[in-house]
This record gives C-alpha cells, sequence and structure tokens, in this order.
C-alpha cells in the first residue's frame, strides 16, 4: 500500500525456500542419530473398555527391545494434549497412558525397540484382556439417559459435567432472541450437520527425543506449539521444565493437528526409560486414527428478518463433539459462535453450544476453528432468506453486514474460554470484498442467465462471506530477539513456529523494513526453547499480527541503537539519520552514510558493544480479516457428480507483507476448503473404527481436482497490525464450503445441508425434486 | 537379517549397497542419505516419495531396493546441476509454489520427468503429471505456474540450467507478473 516501502508488500523468494527445494536436510525426521530407538504405541481396538489384565513379559524378553510402558509404570497426570496458554481452557482429562480406553486407538502401551519391525512385533506380544463397556459412537446418544459415563474417573479436572458427557457447554445470547422473531416477518430454521474431516499434512506427526550431555530432554519434533509442548512435557513426565528443551525443524504441514502435545509426552517417558534416543512417527493409518481431526457438529439456526432484509433475531444451537477426550472442546465451540454470529449486525442473537464427549477419534484444532461448520450453516440460511424475500444474496449480505466502526459484545463473552474482549472493527474491507469477487465471477450476468441446461449438466453460482481473528484478544503474545552481527547482517531470534506457512520470511520482511536492509541481511531462527525467546505458537491466525508485532518493536529498538553509533560516527545528530538501503543515511542531502556493515564493526571493535534488542508484543483485540468467495459449479444430472468450475477468493487481511504468500495461503485454504465441501469424511464402522484411513479411501483433492482459482488481495490498514497487517491464514478456509452448496442450489434448485455433498446424496434430491432433464423425461 | 548387494546408479554415482531383500527403496534412500525422499504415506498414493528411475517417476515406498538394481535414480539432491538450481526449482521459489516443501522434491521430480520429454505442455498435461503428488499447503495453482514457468526455460536452453541465474530469472516471467 506504501510505494515507500521496499521490503514489506514486496512478492520474495521465501528465505528457507532454497533448502526445501533441493531437498537439504531440514525436517525432523532428516538426521542420522546413533543408537536411535523407534517407539511404537499400541493402539485400543475397543472404542470403550477397561483392562483387566496387561502382560507385557513376553515384548520385554523379544531381544532388541529396549522398554514397554503401560498405565502402570507413568506417572497419572491430568492434563489435557491442547497446546494453548495456560491455564489451557480445555479440560484436563487426559493420561499419558491409563487403564481405561476411550476410542479405537487410544493408547494401551508403548513400546522402543531397535527397529520398526521389532517395535512392531513386541506390541503383538503384548497380552491384554479387556472389559468392553457400551460404547458412544452417535453425537446425539452421548446425553442420552443412561449412556455410558465416558469419563467416570476422579481425577479428570474442568470437564463440565462428566456424568452427562458433558464436555464444554456455552449460553450467550444479546438482546432477547425470541422478541427478535416476534417482530420479523420471515423466521427460517434449518439443521446442518458437519462431519470429521483430517487435517491431513504430508508429513505426518513425528517427534525423536533424546537426553543430551547435560541430562537434558530434547524433543525434536514437528509442533506448532514448541513453547506450550515443553511445559506440558515437563508437568506430565513431572521434571522441571529447565530440563527440557523442544526444536522445531522445517514442518510438514499442521493446519492446527499439530497445536497438540501429541507424541511428545510418550517419546520422552520412553527415553526417561532407556536412556536411549527414540523416535516416534506416525503412520498415515495412525494419523487418521490417532491423531486429530475437525469436530463434527449438529447446528440449528433460526433466523429471523424483516421484509426489507433486516435481520432481526439469529439463533444458533450446536450440539459438537469432540471424541474421546475435551481438546479444544470449548474453545473451538466458542468460535463458532464468536466468529460467525457477529458478521451480521443482528439486535438479538443467541448462541447455546453442548460438546459432547463420543468413543470417537479425538477432535482438536483445525485451521478455521470451528468457524468452517458455522458459516456452513449461517451462510447456507442466508442464501436461503434472499431467495425467500426475492433479494439477490450479495445484497442482502451488504444490507447486514458489520461495518467499519461496529464494536462486536458478542466476542467479549465468548472469549477464550473465559470473558473476552470486545471486537472493533477498525478496518473493513468486506464491501470491497463482495464487489470484486463479484465482478470476478461475472455475478450480475451469470445470476441473470444461469441456471443454464447443457444437457444435462446444469451451472450455477453462489456467493459466501466470513470473518476470523488475528490472534487471541488478550491472550497471544509473541517476543523477538534481534542481534546485530560485524557483517551487518541480523539474527532475527522468534518463538514463532513457521510450520510451513512463511512465517520466518513475513517476519524477516517486518525486521528487514523496520532496519532499512534487504530480506538477505536476515537469519531467522523460529521455534526453539533454548535458543528463542516466547512465543504461544502457530495458531489463532495470530503470527503476523502478534510475533510480527514483536519483531518490530525489537526491530525499532535495534534501529534506534544503530542510529545512536551512527550519530557518533557520522558526527550527524540523530533526528537527521535514517536506515535505508543497507546503511545509515542522512535525510537531508548531504550525502553521508555509513554501511550497515562498516557500523557494526564500528560498533563490536571500537563501541565494544553488542547491538541486540528483545521485546514481546501483544494486543488487547483481535482485528477480523474478511472474506468474501464465489463459487461457479457444475452438476450432472446424471450422474450426480459436482464440479467446482471456478471459485473466487476476495479477502482483506490488512496489509499483505508478501502477497505471493498470502495468496498461496488462501489458495490452499481453498484446496481444503472444497474437499471438506464434496469428498472428505473420516468414516466410522459400527465398532468406531474409521474405515478409511488412508488416502485412496479419504479423497483429498489432486492438482487435476482443482477447479480455476482466483485471488483477489483486497488491502486494508488496520492500525493495530504491524505495517497495517492482519491475516490471511485461516480466514478463506470458511466460505468455500457454503459458496458450493449455495451455487449447487442455484444450478439444481436443492439444498444440501450436510457435508460433504456427494454424488450419492445429489442424486436421490434431484429425483425427489423430479427435475426434468432431456434423458429421464 | 540377510544381505544382499545392490548395485544402482543415484544422482550420476554409482553405488553399491548392502540391503536386505525387502527393504523398500525409500528406506534405503533415506538411510543412505538422501533426506529429499520424502514418507508420507508408505502406500504408494502421496507422491511424497517420488524419485525418477530410469527417467520415470515412481514411488519409492512401492518399489524394493532390490528392484533398482542397475538402474538409475533421480533424487531431488541429484536435480541442482554444478550448484545451479534447475529451472523448475527456480521456478518453485520465483512463483511461491513452496509452502512447507514436504511434497515438494517429490513434485519437482514428477514435473521434471515431464519436461523432459515435452517440454511444451499444456496446463492439463502438467495437472496430470503432478495428480500423483498430494499437496495439502497450496491448492495447487503455483505449482502448475511454476511448471508452465520452467516449460518455457527448458525450451530455449534444455534442462542442465546452464544459463545464468539473472536470465532465467527474467524468462521466468514471460507470462506473468
Amino acid at each position: 500500500m506504501n510505494a515507500n516501502r521496499s521490503v514489506v508488500g514486496k512478492n520474495l523468494r521465501k528465505l528457507d525456500g532454497f533448502k526445501l527445494v533441493t531437498g537439504r536436510p531440514a525436517f525432523t525426521d532428516d538426521i542420522h542419530i546413533p543408537g536411535l530407538l523407534y517407539g511404537k504405541i499400541l493402539p485400543s481396538p475397543h472404542a470403550h473398555a477397561r483392562i483387566k489384565r496387561i502382560d507385557t513379559r513376553k515384548a520385554k524378553e523379544l531381544r532388541g527391545v529396549h522398554a514397554v510402558l503401560t498405565y502402570k509404570d507413568v506417572p497419572r497426570v491430568p492434563h489435557t494434549t491442547a497446546g494453548q496458554s495456560w491455564p489451557e481452557p480445555s479440560p484436563y482429562d487426559t493420561y499419558l497412558l491409563d487403564s481405561k480406553m476411550r476410542f479405537v486407538g487410544d493408547r494401551v502401551a508403548a513400546v522402543a525397540a531397535e527397529s520398526r519391525a521389532i517395535a512392531e512385533e513386541a506390541l503383538r506380544l503384548i497380552e491384554v484382556e479387556y472389559e468392553i463397556l457400551p460404547s458412544i459412537l452417535e453425537i446425539e446418544q452421548a446425553m442420552a439417559d443412561g449412556a455410558p459415563v465416558i469419563h467416570d474417573e476422579p481425577d479428570s479436572t474442568g470437564i463440565h459435567d462428566a456424568q452427562t458427557n458433558l464436555a464444554g457447554y456455552i449460553l450467550r445470547e444479546i438482546g432477547n432472541v425470541e422478541d427478535g422473531f416476534r417482530e420479523s416477518d420471515l423466521v427460517v430454521e434449518r439443521e446442518f450437520r458437519t462431519q470429521r474431516q483430517q487435517h491431513c499434512p504430508l508429513e505426518p506427526h513425528i517427534t525423536i527425543s533424546w537426553l543430551d550431555s547435560d541430562d537434558r530432554l530434547v524433543i525434536r519434533s514437528s509442533t506448532q506449539v514448541p513453547y506450550h509442548t515443553r511445559r506440558q512435557v515437563a508437568m506430565i513426565l513431572q521434571i522441571s521444565v529447565q530440563r527440557v528443551h523442544v526444536v522445531k525443524p522445517r514442518i510438514g504441514g499442521g493446519f492446527g493437528g499439530k497445536q497438540e502435545m501429541l507424541l511428545e509426552d510418550i517419546c520422552g517417558a520412553l527415553v526417561l526409560a532407556t536412556r536411549r534416543p527414540v523416535k516416534i512417527e506416525y503412520t498415515r493409518e495412525e494419523e487418521f486414527y490417532m491423531a486429530r481431526s475437525r469436530h463434527p457438529q449438529i447446528l440449528n439456526i433460526k433466523m429471523g428478518v424483516k421484509r426489507d432484509g433486516t435481520l432481526m433475531a439469529n439463533k444458533m444451537t450446536v450440539l459438537a463433539t469432540t471424541g474421546a477426550y475435551g481438546s479444544h472442546a470449548n474453545t473451538v465451540q466458542g468460535n463458532t459462535g464468536s466468529k460467525v454470529l457477529p458478521l451480521y449486525r443482528t439486535p438479538n442473537m443467541r448462541f447455546e453450544c453442548h460438546v459432547v464427549y463420543t468413543n470417537t477419534p479425538v477432535a482438536g484444532a483445525f485451521r478455521g476453528y470451528g468457524c468452517p461448520q458455522g458459516f456452513f450453516a449461517q451462510e447456507s440460511v442466508i442464501d436461503e432468506i434472499a431467495q425467500e424475500l426475492g433479494m439477490d444474496p450479495v445484497e442482502l449480505r451488504k444490507k447486514n453486514m458489520i461495518r467499519l466502526g461496529d464494536i462486536d459484545d458478542l466476542s467479549a463473552q465468548l472469549g477464550e474460554g473465559r470473558k473476552g474482549l470486545p471486537r472493533h472493527v477498525r478496518s473493513c474491507g468486506l464491501p470491497e470484498c463482495l464487489e470484486r469477487g463479484a465482478a470476478a465471477i461475472e455475478w450480475a450476468v451469470k445470476r441473470q442467465t444461469l441456471p443454464q441446461t447443457t444437457g444435462h449438466l446444469r451451472r450455477g453460482v453462489g456467493v459466501a462471506c466470513s470473518m476470523q481473528g488475528s490472534g487471541i484478544a488478550g491472550v497471544d503474545w509473541a517476543s523477538a530477539l534481534l542481534k546485530l552481527n560485524e557483517d551487518g547482517s541480523f539474527n532475527l531470534q522468534v518463538g514463532a513456529a513457521d510450520l510451513g506457512t512463511g512465517a520466518d520470511t513475513v517476519l524477516g520482511q517486518i525486521a528487514a523494513e523496520t532496519l532499512g536492509v534487504t530480506l538477505d541481511k536476515m537469519i531467522v531462527c523460529s521455534g526453539d526453547t533454548d535458543f528463542t525467546p516466547f512465543d504461544v505458537g502457530a495458531y489463532a491466525s495470530s503470527t503476523t499480527i502478534i510475533s510480527g508485532g514483536a519483531v518490530k518493536k525489537a526491530s525499532e529498538k535495534v534501529r534506534d541503537h544503530l542510529l545512536r553509533i551512527a550519530s557518533k560516527m557520522l558526527d550527524i545528530p540523530v533526528d537527521n539519520l535514517t536506515c535505508r538501503d543497507n546503511q545509515v543515511v542522512t535525510k537531508c542531502e548531504c550525502e553521508k552514510s555509513v554501511s550497515m556493515e562498516d557500523l557494526a564493526h564500528y560498533a563490536m571493535y571500537k563501541e565494544k558493544v553488542q547491538v541486540m534488542e528483545n521485546a514481546s508484543h501483544w494486543n488487547t483485540d483481535s482485528p477480523p480479516p474478511f472474506c468474501a468467495q464465489f463459487a461457479e459449479v457444475e452438476v450432472d444430472t446424471e450422474t450426480g457428480q459436482i464440479r467446482v468450475v471456478h471459485l473466487v477468493t476476495a479477502v482483506d487481511l490488512g496489509v499483505a507483507i508478501n502477497p505471493m504468500q498470502a495468496e498461496g495461503q488462501s489458495e490452499g485454504a481453498v484446496a481444503q476448503s472444497l474437499g471438506y465441501a464434496l469428498t472428505e469424511e473420516m468414516v466410522l464402522d459400527a465398532s468406531g473404527r474409521v474405515i478409511n484411513p488412508s488416502f485412496l479411501d479419504y479423497k483429498m483433492l489432486s492438482a487435476k481436482d482443482m477447479p480455476k482459482l482466483t485471488t483477489i488481495l483486497v488491502e486494508t490498514e488496520e492500525p493495530l497490525g504491524p505495517y497495517g497487517a492482519k491475516s490471511v491464514s485461516e480466514i478463506p478456509i470458511n466460505a468455500p464450503a457454503p459458496a458450493v452448496a449455495n451455487a449447487i442450489y442455484h444450478a439444481i434448485g436443492v439444498r444440501f445441508r450436510r457435508l460433504p455433498i456427494r454424488p450419492e446424496d445429489v442424486l436421490p434430491a434431484l429425483r425427489e425434486k423430479e427435475l426434468p432433464s432431456p434423458q429421464r423425461s | 537379517m540377510k544381505t544382499m548387494q545392490v548395485c544402482l546408479n543415484v544422482n550420476g554415482e554409482s553405488k553399491e549397497w548392502s540391503i536386505a531383500p525387502g527393504d523398500l527403496l525409500l528406506d534405503v534412500l533415506r538411510r543412505e542419505g538422501y533426506f529429499g525422499v520424502k514418507r508420507g504415506c508408505e502406500a504408494g498414493e502421496c507422491g511424497s516419495c517420488t524419485v525418477l528411475v530410469n527417467g520415470k517417476p515412481i514411488n519409492s515406498c512401492l518399489m524394493f531396493a532390490a528392484q533398482a538394481e542397475g538402474r538409475e535414480v533421480l533424487t531431488i539432491e541429484g536435480v541442482e546441476q554444478g550448484g545451479k538450481l534447475d529451472p523448475l526449482q527456480e521456478a518453485f521459489l520465483e512463483y511461491g509454489a513452496v509452502q512447507c516443501g514436504y511434497c515438494t522434491p517429490g513434485m519437482i521430480l514428477s514435473a521434471k520427468a515431464l519436461l523432459v520429454k515435452h517440454p511444451d505442455p499444456t496446463e492439463a498435461e502438467v495437472r496430470d503429471a503432478l495428480a500423483g503428488n498430494f499437496c495439502r499447503c497450496t491448492g495447487y495453482l503455483k505449482p502448475v505456474e511454476a511448471v508452465l514457468a520452467a516449460a518455457r526455460i527448458y525450451r530455449q536452453v534444455g534442462p542442465s540450467g546452464a544459463r545464468p541465474r539473472a536470465k532465467h530469472r527474467s524468462a521466468l516471467h514471460g507470462k506473468k507478473r
């Protein structure tokens, strides 16, 4: 936005790009460690069972086995695996190893052996006798009278009501929705269902751990939350935080699935038991069983409007399951309310949510964090209301949408598991998103000319909007340490966890811009609890705004110090100096300058001072990015096949620090959401087992499946963000699914309220509608 | 474990390795330090472990190391020539086609197999060539753009990447930006 900027706003190459395109060893597993043992976890074959007897003797006797651990061998410390700031708002209902199994895939035992084959053989030799308990697989059964109690252990804490399997409960109301419905001319109430989606990072979860020469536990792990992991592992293994060193190398994608302390505790326990280095990695199958997934929800939405389209009341009632453990249970569902309902100004809003335990794979954080479910429901109902009122869906949204200067109180009520802070809209590009997105998909023309019938093919267009946050207000914080080297380069040390998002590059750009140097002067080290200062980690769309805020502050302090030194060297007052083009120069035209390299050399060998500054940063608000997404789809009325032809994303992300990377974030989010809309679902059988734990049977979109994508960055200037930035990593995942559902309605006149929308759902619906098709009628 | 010898050529170098008959090519390559070969699913579904065997992209998790006897294997480590990046590698950087980078080696190798044979592909042909390489980060748009951009260089100077980098960079932008 600002033409004077030389680094921020530029499409610069990723700082870590070279090592990634050349395949240099950079990921957790790209290391050979002498004496490394292979760790493996025995998963529960039952959805709900108690271990009556467990005999590990034969496994222990197997040659090459160094440890077999069961619940009898480890400390029993209630905790959550959710990687959140202390005190975590998720219930402490999980144990390193337990005598009770709560889902197919729960931990029975763990082994460490000299090879993977021996470890797998050892698992087969563990004898377990189970008392099989009645289980709950269906979300609606969890709170039924007489339902088995999943968490009947006395030592768990933070569960809303364990006796009714209620992990969490939320109720918030602004105004009075019943009054709002009475004042409405039209009330629409609908039910929606969303499925279990898996993150599918190409790199499965992996942890390698060892004791260093000071007997400290080093944990090299594919994690989004190095600092939370350090705290949690220390607590669970009952060792001091001081004794734990977490290292985050390059990460092969996380998408929220690695905002979780998932393998580090058990891997550390095996290291302490064997005093040998141990690696545990999930296979792809285990990733589906034993990692995390998006919370399935049943959403009831009731909205009331005046005849002119003015929204009077919005009531959302959610029944969600967190699976067997309550990781992120309250906060994901809280987000479903706090980020979805306030998108539209409504005097009366009510959000109620029950989050229940079931004996199913554990849900957790997943990009969007409760918003994709909520926006699928809300944006579908808004579309339906527009249809009923005879209004253009874009116009209805424009009429009611949140605006610049608005203060949203629902978000204050639905804080991160506790009372939060009100959301002020200080920047808002949503009107422009709608206008530019509509132009890109040729909305006005296509709403008129479509649905078009070409033989058995029908086309339609749909729209949906969303918002998100940028960091968690009052909770997320980060710090940065910036150090000058004698050649004028800088070490930027950040706790922030680049998990493939490009965060190192973006943070480097913020520092380079502030210091007036080129990006190649930055050596960025991220996510190491010994060598980088604290950061909550990579989640909640926080890194650019919160970690970036810390980087900017630290850079400003370093810049001030550089100017003071240059002032001495050049004998020019500080006020007349500025940093530019890798040097300190005079602001006026007297053309005196000193290169950063000479300045650094002077500082180190004449002044004998290490120029180095640290800064911390947090925000009292979470500036929302906004997004409008448009889909054009083609439905085959003979096969039920849905083909997305074009997907347009117009996103207000504040200022784009690196537009190319921002586009990439958006495009990747869209691909995940189109999978959510059409193909991706973890399917459980009657015993609670995932029946499609592979990429063959769990269908992600490939390069061939993707539609034409158009990404429009709508830049606004956010006062709370570094250089005006907000966030972009999560928001574009929210609205493609409802945009597709709305486009399908436009094409064939059928509304689908369950995801994914599959050909086998489309065909019967078409038959029911008796859509005249040239072949069939 | 019974061992056997396998002789093969990896990235232009002759190798003779002791392996077990059941060892997968993926595991042997990683054991020998070719860490650019990534483990993603071990079932031939994700493409992260793609290498070229006699010029053809294969999932190294589905091939026994013993089957590589007498063959030429190209991993990502061998794509860079004389310290110079391949036009595909340059293009992946220039077009923002790399996010987490875990699928990147496999994707570049699949693309290389295509461009060596067919340096003037259509977008559909590029998407076809990349269909066996899942990427969860990018949505594929930038990787496809990068392959099409690299194809222009392949057509001009061949796959060796012999031209100076500055010229490459301007040639990369023949169509876009």
